[in-house]
């Protein structure tokens, strides 16, 4: 196999034969068959797969969002399997962050509110001063009393991005980061992503369909049928070695 | 087309039918209520009077009358009333009660409905009394005890229950005994100067028309001062008086139900917001604009039909409470029936509130463009920002309520200040919401927790149903609160009078041989005398030169009848009292002799009501003696303060002579120490009668906590009205909390922080609400005491504080349990809804 099973002190993230199943009245339904992987700090990956591959499922349980029916995960050295909910809140509120497809931007809340949101839970008095340096930074400094509805889609996910990187997050989470938007909008954002990844020293997972986005990581998960069916360096991998499941 | 279209939405759509619902309820129930009272008066009309024709005076019937008397035939029966003390030697116990002797078989139609029933036909036959049975019930006295009513003692014979043709609550006025006619000598109680009235009852030959017997009659009984009333007189009064209690309770429910009509509005302008993407889409299909709004509005009319049945059917269950309710203030027998025109016409309403409410939010329909399937942000751009047929909506909504209000009332007047206040009050909330909303927004700091500033963001909510819910809760809040300030404020000015004032019992029906002796008996209980005041009794019988009788029977728009029929306890003394202000002329404290003409004073609503000023010249008789007199001086008298006042105050050297009685006013620390000074007082002058001023107070604070618990239990409908718009407001602004609910927990926010931004906005919505119902009922409650009931306001700080707690934690409630699954629901669903 391409990484070690065993979590080390590298890895950010580690999945150890994770099976989820899901019950659809009296029938059970297998999403997640027997996964394990590990993800070390700072790398960068996507996964990719067909629709009802369990791309979001895998997500969900690295993410803490959900718990698998059997197996354990590992986050930032937290056994997300053994936490409460609440508990998970609280690992996500401190080292995960999120980009999704549809921005998912609270629309009662000004652009330099909707950042402030992950260190405002924290309780963090720095949350406005980060939040602000965030958005100069996506070069929304003149959009920072904006409600989301005055943005554009590009704009929207340009605060989405802030928003996810604000609290300095160990790890982040992007589903289809471009999925809603145009090609001439796509690239600045994915530039801006992986800029931002870059700079943050940040660990990337991305769930797309996108493969030339998927290219840009350096190593792709491919699932299918709810087992992983490859595992592979892209030309950016730190490797450059490959491995098939 | 509308049926296929509401389906996956039905069930919110049909709980906001609930807040309509919940206001027919009301106004089924009361017109129904007031269909039965219209009937009961009609079917009972004879036993509200118990007799055909009925005359009465306050002086006994001169031999002319009692010749006429004789003449009219039929069966008569007699009765004396006066105000008396009742005593019970078993408890000790003393009671100012209204004494009826009666002989003779009334009452001719209904009964005395006594316990035992046979009691009402044995009193008469031996020294026995009828009681008040709440009376007996506040004494623990029983059937077969004592009781003395002057100078005798009368065996209780029995409870009296009802006295057909009046309200209960009369007995907490002034309980009612009866007694044999025979035995009134005994008593003693009429004396000089009394205030006694006599009266006879007749039943009528069938072929006499009692009405037309009383026209005939008119100018005699005018004459000599005699009252007449008949079976279609009484039924006429009771009936307007009943049916201004049913106008009243209507319009209250009607704004009960107004406020579902603005619930339903809301909730149909959320649902289309909701559904423009739809309309766009149908529009893109080729769909006309008039189809889709009949689409739309026909699913509003189901709305309004399916709220006005569930309305109707609870109506018919609250109807049953009503006569029970104002069971007090009825004086005919309710029987509950169901009203089909009563029904017809509220659920006419109901839908019609329905129908022009949900037309406001439907308008926007007509501007949906096909071109949104594409681009939805075009939305906000095509809307005009002025729809002239915006305001012409609210003309109708506006004409319909007055058009109800008119159904309601007396006068196209009223109908229009109806409307007046109700816009005014809903704008003046609306402002006030506004404005507390705008400076607590102002002062929204970032150094404020995140769970209280979230709170505040979701106030501003695209969609948001902020100001609605603001004049829902409001107006139910403002309507509890102005009744509770109202009963307070009237409570507060006479006690608050009463403990200035310090005098607290009136002994009044002194004769002048009594005075020294109960002078000196109240003053060896160490009670000072606080006022003494001589009472003439007397009649008007000429106002500038013209007979009264002239007057009366010219029937003159400028003078009420009352003050020409009124018989008039006059005073004389040198002095204005504290309680007197002289607004014109000049006051004569003495004169010399009857000789020429008395200058006397007269209060200044008195003159108002004779049509008479200053120098202006009144004849009045004194137990046949005429006296003529000039009105030297108008006063204005503060009748609030608990003290002997007088319409008529004449100067001291003139009616010395006259026939007269005394009233003394003392000042007793104790309700023991009044009770002691009753009892002996009583039982030394068993004519002379008692006030307790303190237990008056009692009395008006039962009798205002009965009149006001009715009331508010109508207002309970607006504030159930408004907690059926929260309900549907929360429930309906769910799926948006929902979505917002789960990114934060996605992003890391723990339940407790989700239940606090929860508690945070419902708190902010409740206080805001209660403070604006407050601020408009401490308002309204100061115009009314100011103007109405010409009563000093003090905003009653406590009541106002709880009524703010309670509506914020009721809010805060409906809230949490509304969104309880917001709490709980996994941040999973936020991918879920994205893959």
């Amino acid at each position: 196999m391409f990484h070690s099973m065993t979590p080390s002190h590298h890895d950010i993230l580690a999945l150890h034969h994770v099976t989820k199943i899901y019950r659809n009245g009296t029938r059970p339904l297998t999403v997640l068959h027997d996964l394990s992987l590990t993800i070390e700090s700072g790398e960068t990956c996507a996964i990719v797969g067909p629709s009802g591959s369990g791309k979001t499922t895998l997500l969900g349980l690295c993410a803490g969002l959900d718990r698998p029916t059997s197996g354990e995960v590992h986050l930032a050295g937290h056994p997300l399997h053994q936490l409460s909910e609440d508990e998970l809140a609280d690992v996500r509120c401190r080292s995960v962050g999120f980009v999704f497809q549809s921005f998912q931007l609270i629309p009662t809340l000004t652009a330099l509110e909707n950042v402030s949101i992950p260190l405002e839970l924290r309780g963090s008095a720095q949350a406005r001063a980060a939040a602000v340096e965030l958005l100069q930074r996506v070069g929304l400094e003149d959009r920072l009393q904006h409600y989301p509805t005055q943005l554009s889609g590009g704009e929207q996910q340009r605060v989405a991005l802030a928003r996810a990187f604000v609290h300095r997050p160990r790890i982040l989470f992007a589903d289809e980061p471009t999925g809603n938007l145009d090609e001439d909008t796509s690239a600045p954002i994915v530039q801006l992503l992986f800029s931002l990844n870059h700079d943050a020293g940040t660990t990337l997972v991305l769930v797309t369909h996108d493969m030339e986005l998927a290219r840009q990581t350096q190593r792709i998960i491919r699932l299918k049928g709810g087992s992983m069916i490859e595992d592979s360096a892209t030309n950016r991998s730190r490797y450059k070695k490959t491995a098939t499941s | 087309m509308a049926w296929r279209d509401s389906r996956g939405s039905r069930r919110r759509l049909l709980l906001a039918a609930t807040a309509i619902a919940c206001g027919l309820a009301a106004l089924v129930a009361i017109a129904s209520f007031g269909a039965n009272v219209r009937e009961a008066v009609h079917n009972q009309a004879k036993i509200l009077l118990g007799a055909d024709l009925v005359l009465s005076s306050r002086q006994p019937f001169g031999t002319e009358t009692e010749a006429e008397i004789a003449t009219l035939g039929g069966d008569q029966s007699r009765e004396v009333r006066c105000n008396s003390m009742a005593y019970f030697p078993k408890s000790g116990n003393t009671r100012l009660v209204q004494v009826r002797a009666l002989a003779g078989h009334f009452p001719y139609y209904g009964t005395l409905e006594t316990t035992p029933p046979d009691a009402t036909h044995t009193f008469a036959a031996g020294p026995l009394a009828l009681v008040d049975d709440s009376l007996l019930y506040q004494f623990d006295a029983q059937v077969g005890d004592a009781i003395t009513i002057g100078n005798f003692s009368f065996t209780i014979a029995g409870r009296l229950l009802k006295i057909p043709g009046e309200a209960g609550a009369a007995s907490l006025i002034g309980p009612r005994v009866y007694i044999p006619f025979a035995y009134l000598p005994q008593t003693a109680l009429v004396q000089e100067g009394s205030m006694v009235t006599y009266r006879v009852y007749f039943k009528l030959p069938k072929e006499t028309d009692a009405d037309r017997l009383l026209d005939t009659l008119r100018p005699h009984l005018n004459k000599y001062n005699v009252e007449g009333d008949t079976v279609q007189k009484r039924a006429a009064s009771v009936g307007k008086m009943l049916e201004n209690l049913t106008r009243f309770l209507n319009l209250t429910g009607f704004v009960a139900l107004l406020l579902g009509g603005i619930g339903v509005a809301s909730a149909i302008h959320v649902y289309m917001t909701e559904k423009l993407a739809t309309v766009a889409l149908l529009r893109c299909l080729g769909a006309r604009q008039q189809s889709l709004f009949a689409i739309y509005l026909v699913q509003a009319v189901a709305l309004g039909i399916f709220g006005a049945v569930l309305g109707a059917a609870g109506g018919v269950g609250i109807q049953q409470t009503l006569p029970r309710l104002l069971h007090d203030f009825l004086p005919v027998r309710i029987e509950t029936t169901l009203s089909w025109s009563a029904l017809g016409q509220s659920l006419t309403a109901g839908v019609g509130i329905v129908f022009l409410f949900s037309l406001l939010p439907l308008l926007a329909v007509r501007h949906v463009s096909p071109l949104q399937v594409l681009r939805s942000s075009l939305a906000e751009q095509l809307a005009p920002r002025r729809d002239p047929w915006r305001a012409g909506v609210i003309a109708l909504i506006l004409l319909g309520v007055f058009l109800f209000a008119l159904l309601h009332t007396e006068h196209w007047w009223q109908s229009f200040l109806f409307c007046a206040v109700l816009v005014a009050a809903f704008l003046l909330l609306a402002v006030i919401a506004s404005a507390i909303m705008a400076a607590t927004r102002a002062m929204v700091s970032p150094s404020w927790p995140y769970v209280w500033r979230q709170g505040f963001a979701n106030l501003h909510r695209p969609h948001n149903q902020t100001l609605m819910l603001l004049l829902a809760l409001g107006l139910g809040a403002f309507l509890l609160m102005t009744l509770q300030f109202v009963q307070q404020a009237l409570v507060d000015q006479v006690s608050r009078r009463h403990n200035a004032n310090q005098s607290n019992l009136i002994f009044f029906d002194i004769q002048t041989d009594q005075r020294e002796a109960l002078t000196r008996l109240v003053g060896s209980f160490s009670l000072p005398t606080t006022q003494h005041a001589p009472l003439v009794t007397m009649r008007l019988t000429a106002v500038k030169g013209i007979a009264v009788e002239t007057l009366r029977n010219e029937k003159r728009p400028d003078i009420d009848e009352w003050a020409l029929r009124h018989e008039y306890r006059a005073t004389y003394r040198e002095q204005l009292i504290d309680t007197e202000t002289l607004v014109a002329g000049t006051w004569q404290g003495k004169s010399e002799s009857l000789a020429q003409q008395v200058p006397i004073s007269l209060e200044e609503e008195v003159t108002k009501a004779l049509s008479v000023t200053v120098g202006d010249p009144l004849e009045f008789d004194i137990q046949g003696v005429p006296i003529k007199t000039t009105i030297a001086s108008i006063r204005k008298v503060d009748w609030q303060q608990i003290k002997p006042n007088f319409f008529v105050v004449f100067p001291a050297g003139v009616l010395e002579g006259a026939p007269q009685t005394y009233l003394l006013v003392t000042r007793t620390p104790s309700s023991e120490v009044s009770a002691t000074v009753q009892r002996a007082v009583v039982g030394k002058f068993p004519n002379v009668s008692a006030i307790d001023l303190t237990s008056m107070l009692q009395t008006l604070d039962t009798l205002l906590s009965r009149i006001v618990f009715a009331l508010r239990f109508m207002a309970l409908f607006s504030i159930a009205a408004g907690l059926f718009v929260l309900v549907n407001a929360v429930l309906t602004s769910r799926q948006q909390r929902l979505k917002e609910s789960v990114l934060l927990r996605t992003l890391g926010a723990s339940r407790r922080q989700i239940a606090g931004i929860l508690v945070a906005e419902y708190a902010l919505l409740g206080g805001f609400a209660a403070l604006s119902g407050t601020v408009l009922a401490v308002f309204a409650s100061w115009a009314l005491s100011r103007w109405w009931f010409e009563a000093v306001f003090a905003p009653p700080l406590i009541p106002a504080l709880l009524a703010v707690v309670v509506v914020t934690c009721v809010a805060i409630l409906t809230g949490l349990i509304g969104n309880r699954s917001v709490v709980r629901h996994s941040p999973l669903e936020v991918l879920r809804r994205e893959s």
